[in-house]
C-alpha cells in the first residue's frame, strides 16, 4: 500500500468540486501529476495543486492507494465519490457527497460531512466520526435507485431523508435522526440507535429499520403484528415489530405480500 | 439567412426528389438558398469522399412545450452525469431523454437537421410552446395544436358541422401559430376526465356521444376543406396493448376514398404517427407479438396515407403523451413516478419514466416492431424514421436506428445479446428479413418523404434550386461504405458538415454557429364565421376557460422569426 497525502494549503473561496480525491484517480500517478488533476471551483477550472500541497506516492491500482487528507475540507465535496477501491482518510470536516456513488474502497471522515454522504452508494463503507447533515445514503434526486449497497456509519446524528429509496445495504446512524427515514425504500436496513423525530418508512415497499430510541411520531401507516427479540449492531433488545407502510403496493411472493419491517425497541 | 456564397464540391449527393443516387456534384448556395451556381469567389466545402444530402426533416418529436417541459422537471436524474460542463460560447447543454432547449437544437444540426415539428401543442400553453421553440437554436420548428379531444371540435363533429370545425381550425391556427390537426387518442384524452378511456374506434365518448371514428373523419374532412399544408397528424386509439393492430388498421380504413386537396404537393389525407405503438398482436403480454407485416401490407396499398416508425431504441427514456390514460395504464405497469395534468377544455397530458431493456421480452419485441415496418415498406417515400422522441426513446438515437435498417448484421448483433433471442425471433418477423435499405432510402425517410407530408417540399427535402440551402454532409463513401455497421451510426450522429440555411453551422460534429431558426406556422384565411366566432367568445366570456381570450393568443414577440405559409380558403 502507497500513501497519498493532501494538505490543504488554501480555503476555497467559493466550494471546492474536489471530484478528482479518489484513489482510482491518483493510482500510478506522481505527486505532480496528481496535483495537475481538475477540479472546479464554480465554473472555474482549477487543479488540486491550487488548493493542496501533494505528496507521498501513489500505488499502481486504486486498491493499492491510501489517500489522507490532512485538514479541514469543509469546503470540499465529492471526496471519494464514484472510488471503487482503495481508502480516503479525511483529518477533519468534509463538505457534500463524501462517497456519493461509491462502489467499494474505505471511506473514513474524522470530522462531520454535509449532506449527500453515501448518496446512491453502490459498496463499499463509509465511516463518519461526526454528525451528518441531509440525504445520508439517500437517492439522487427524482431517481428511484437508491443506495443498493455498502455501509454508512455515522457516529453522531443525522439529518432528514435517510436511505430515501433505498435498495440494499446498511446504513446506521449512531445518535438522533430527523425525519424521513427508508421513504420509499425497495430493500436494505437502517439503524437509528437514538431518537426519531418522525416519517419513519413512509411509503416504504420492502427493507428493514431498526430504531433503538424513541419515534416522536409514528406513520400511520405501519401497524404493530409482534414483539421479538433480535440482535442488532452489537445490541440485543426486544423490539415491537411493525409492518407497513400499509398504503403502499407490496409485492407478493407465494400468494403472501412482503411488507416493510420496522422494530422499534420495546419500552 | 445568410449572404454569401458557398459550394460544397464533389461529394457523392443524394436526392430523391430529383432521382439522383450517388452522382458525384456540386451543390450551390447562395443569400441562404440553393442556387443553379456560384461565383469562383464562393466559400468551398470538400465533400470528396462524402455523401451530401438536404437537411433533414423530422415530422414528428416532442421537444417543446409544458409537457417537455415538466419531463425535465420531472427527471433531475436523467440530467446526472449526461450533461457536460459549459463552453464558451455556448449555451449549456443538459439531459439525455428530455435534452435542454440548447441541446435539443445542437444535437440536430449535430446530425444535419434543419426542420422538426413539436408533436403536440395544447392550444392554451402555446405561448409556453413558443417560448421553448424560440430558445432551441438553429433548427426551424412548428408545431402541432392538438385537436381530438378539444370541447369545440366535439360538439360541431357531433353535429356534423364540418365547416364549422374547419373555421375553429383555422381561428385556432392563427391563434397558437399552429401549423396543423394533431390528434391523440381522439376522444380517449376528453374520455380521461371522467376516468374513462376510448380503445376502439366506436367507443363512445362520454357526454359527447360521438365516436373516435367520428372524430377522425370529420377532422380529415375540415382539414382537406381547408387545404392546409399538412394532412391530419394521428396517434390513434389503443396505443401500447397486445392486440391493438386490428384497430390501428380499422382507423387507417377511414382514409379510404378520401382523397387529398391542397396547393403544397401533399398527397396523402391522413399521416398515421409512432406505428409501432399500434402494431402489436396477441392477448395478453405472454402472447405479444410484432403484427407489422400485417399492418404493412395495408399501408403498403393504401396511398393515400403516410406513417412514421417510433422506433424503440432500448434505452432509458421519459414517455409523455397527450395521451393521458395511457400514461395511467403505463404507470400502473412498471411503478415508475408518473405525473397528470388536465388542460380545460382541450386536451390532457401525462408522463412516466420508461426503461426499455433488451432483456425484458415485449420490449425486444417492440424493438423489432419498429424496425420491421421499415423494412416491410414499398414506399419509403411514405414512411419516415422517428422515435416518436422520447417516448420510444431519444431523437439521438436515430443513427443507430439507421444503422439497424442498413445492416441486416447490426440487427442480428442486437438480437444476439438478448436475454430471450428465440422468444424474440419467434414473435417477431425480423430475423427473416434481409432486406438493407440503402442511403436513398433513408434519404426518403429522413428528408424527401417528410417534406412532402408537411407539405413543405417546396423549402425542405431537397437540393433543387430555390430550395432552403440546408446541405447535410456525412463521412460515407458512397461507393465503398463501412463493413463496420458502428461507423454508419457514428457518421449520421455527427455531420462533417451541416450548412443551415446558407451558414456554416456544424463542422466535424462540433456546433460552430448558432445558425438563423425560424418558427413555421400556418395563417388560412377565410371568410369570418359568426357563429365560431360566437362559440369561441361565449366560452371564455362565461369563464369556462381559466384566462381572458386576449391572454390566450400566442402574441408576436414570442415568435419573432415566423415564416408564415398562408392558405386561402374561397367563400
Amino acid at each position: 500500500m502507497a500513501t497519498v497525502t493532501l494538505k490543504p494549503t488554501k480555503v476555497p473561496e467559493l466550494m471546492l468540486e474536489g471530484y478528482s480525491i479518489i484513489p482510482d484517480a491518483f493510482a500510478g500517478k506522481t505527486p505532480a501529476q496528481i496535483a495537475a488533476l481538475p477540479a472546479h471551483e464554480g465554473k472555474i477550472h482549477v487543479t488540486l495543486g491550487d488548493f493542496f500541497e501533494v505528496s507521498g506516492s501513489a500505488g499502481d491500482t486504486a486498491a493499492d492507494t491510501d489517500i489522507v487528507i490532512d485538514g479541514d475540507c469543509t469546503r470540499v465535496k465529492y471526496i471519494g465519490s464514484k472510488m471503487t477501491a482503495g481508502t480516503v482518510t479525511v483529518n477533519g470536516n468534509a463538505d457534500m457527497y463524501v462517497g456519493g456513488w461509491m462502489k467499494g474502497g474505505k471511506i473514513h471522515v474524522k470530522g462531520n460531512v454535509h449532506s449527500f454522504c453515501g448518496i446512491a452508494m453502490e459498496g463499499g463503507e463509509i465511516l463518519i466520526d461526526g454528525k451528518a447533515e441531509n440525504h445520508v445514503g439517500c437517492a439522487y434526486r427524482g431517481d428511484w435507485r437508491g443506495m443498493k449497497g455498502g455501509t454508512i456509519r455515522i457516529r453522531g446524528s443525522a439529518g432528514n431523508d435517510i436511505g430515501t429509496f433505498m435498495l440494499g445495504g446498511t446504513i446506521i446512524i449512531e445518535n438522533d435522526a430527523f425525519i424521513h427515514v427508508s421513504t420509499h425504500a425497495e430493500g436494505g436496513t437502517v439503524v437509528i440507535k437514538g431518537d426519531v423525530e418522525g416519517r419513519v418508512g413512509g411509503q416504504m415497499v420492502k427493507g428493514d429499520i431498526y430504531v433503538l430510541g424513541k419515534i416522536k411520531f409514528m406513520m400511520p401507516g405501519f401497524k404493530k403484528v409482534d414483539q421479538i427479540e433480535k440482535e442488532i449492531d452489537g445490541v440485543k433488545a426486544t423490539f415491537d415489530h411493525y409492518i407497513g407502510d400499509l398504503g403502499e403496493r407490496h409485492p407478493k411472493s407465494k400468494g403472501k405480500e412482503i411488507y416493510a419491517n420496522l422494530y422499534l425497541k420495546a419500552a | 439567412m445568410a449572404s454569401g456564397e458557398l459550394i460544397v464540391k464533389g461529394g457523392f449527393i443524394i436526392d430523391p426528389t430529383r432521382k439522383i443516387d450517388g452522382d458525384v456534384g456540386d451543390i450551390a448556395i447562395k443569400d441562404g438558398k440553393i442556387v443553379e451556381k456560384v461565383s469562383s469567389s464562393a466559400k468551398v466545402i470538400d465533400a470528396k469522399g462524402k455523401i451530401v444530402m438536404a437537411g433533414g426533416v423530422d415530422v414528428h418529436s416532442h421537444v417543446a412545450g409544458p409537457k417537455v417541459n415538466a419531463g425535465r422537471l420531472f427527471r433531475p436524474e436523467d440530467k446526472l452525469f449526461k450533461s457536460p460542463m459549459g463552453q464558451k460560447g455556448y449555451r449549456m447543454e443538459s439531459g439525455f431523454s428530455i435534452p435542454s432547449v440548447f441541446k435539443t437544437g445542437y444535437d440536430y444540426a449535430r446530425m444535419g437537421y434543419s426542420f422538426v415539428m413539436e408533436a403536440a401543442m395544447p392550444p392554451l400553453l402555446a405561448p409556453h410552446t413558443h417560448e421553448e421553440i424560440h430558445d432551441t437554436p438553429i433548427i426551424d420548428e412548428g408545431a402541432l395544436p392538438v385537436f381530438g379531444n378539444n370541447w369545440f371540435v366535439l360538439e360541431y363533429i357531433k353535429n356534423n358541422e364540418i365547416e364549422n370545425t374547419a373555421a375553429y381550425i383555422a381561428w385556432l391556427l392563427k391563434t397558437t401559430k399552429g401549423y396543423g390537426v394533431k390528434i391523440v387518442n381522439p376522444g380517449g384524452t376528453a374520455a380521461w376526465a371522467w376516468g374513462l378511456n376510448c380503445l376502439s374506434l366506436n367507443d363512445q365518448v362520454p357526454y359527447f356521444e360521438i365516436t373516435p371514428g367520428e372524430i377522425i373523419k370529420g377532422l380529415m374532412e375540415a382539414n382537406e376543406y381547408l387545404g392546409l399544408p399538412h394532412s391530419i397528424h394521428v396517434h390513434q386509439n389503443n396505443l401500447g396493448n397486445p392486440g391493438n393492430y386490428p384497430d390501428t388498421i380499422e382507423s387507417l380504413k377511414l382514409a379510404e376514398g378520401v382523397k387529398a386537396k391542397n396547393k403544397f404537393g401533399r398527397e396523402q389525407v391522413l399521416h398515421s404517427t409512432h406505428l409501432q405503438f399500434h402494431s402489436y398482436g396477441g392477448d395478453g403480454w405472454g402472447t405479444f407479438c410484432s403484427k407489422a407485416k400485417e399492418v404493412m401490407d395495408y399501408v403498403n396499398k393504401q396511398k393515400n396515407i403516410t406513417i412514421d416508425l417510433g422506433c424503440v431504441t432500448l434505452d432509458e427514456t421519459t414517455t409523455m403523451t397527450a395521451d393521458g390514460p395511457f400514461e395511467h395504464h403505463l404507470h400502473g405497469l412498471n411503478h415508475l413516478k408518473w405525473t397528470n395534468v388536465d388542460v380545460e377544455m382541450e386536451t390532457a397530458a401525462g408522463i412516466v419514466p420508461y426503461i426499455y431493456s433488451k432483456d425484458v421480452l415485449p420490449n425486444a419485441i417492440q424493438w423489432a416492431t419498429g424496425l420491421e415496418l421499415a423494412l416491410f415498406a414499398k414506399d419509403m417515400n411514405r414512411t419516415f424514421i422517428t422515435t416518436d422522441h422520447p417516448n420510444a426513446g431519444p431523437f439521438t438515437r436515430y443513427p443507430r436506428v439507421i444503422k439497424w435498417l442498413m445492416s441486416k448484421n447490426a440487427r442480428e448483433a442486437t438480437l444476439a445479446t438478448m436475454k430471450n433471442t428465440d422468444k424474440v425471433i419467434n414473435a417477431t418477423y425480423i430475423h427473416g428479413i434481409d432486406r438493407e435499405l440503402t442511403l436513398y432510402e433513408i434519404a426518403q425517410m429522413t428528408r424527401s418523404g417528410p417534406a412532402k407530408c408537411l407539405g413543405l417540399s417546396n423549402i425542405y427535402g431537397g437540393l433543387s434550386p430555390g430550395l432552403d440551402g440546408s446541405v447535410a454532409v456525412f463521412d460515407l463513401n458512397y461507393k465503398n461504405m463501412p463493413k463496420d455497421p458502428e461507423k454508419i451510426e457514428s457518421a449520421f450522429l455527427r455531420a462533417a458538415c451541416f450548412i443551415k440555411s446558407g451558414e456554416v453551422v456544424v463542422k466535424d460534429g462540433e456546433v460552430t454557429g448558432h445558425g438563423h431558426k425560424k418558427t413555421v406556422w400556418v395563417n388560412v384565411k377565410m371568410p369570418e364565421n359568426p357563429q365560431v366566432t360566437r362559440d369561441v367568445s361565449e366560452a371564455f366570456n362565461k369563464g369556462t376557460y381559466t384566462v381572458n381570450i386576449s391572454n390566450y393568443p400566442v402574441r408576436e414577440y414570442l415568435a419573432p422569426h415566423p415564416f408564415v405559409i398562408d392558405v386561402d380558403v374561397e367563400a
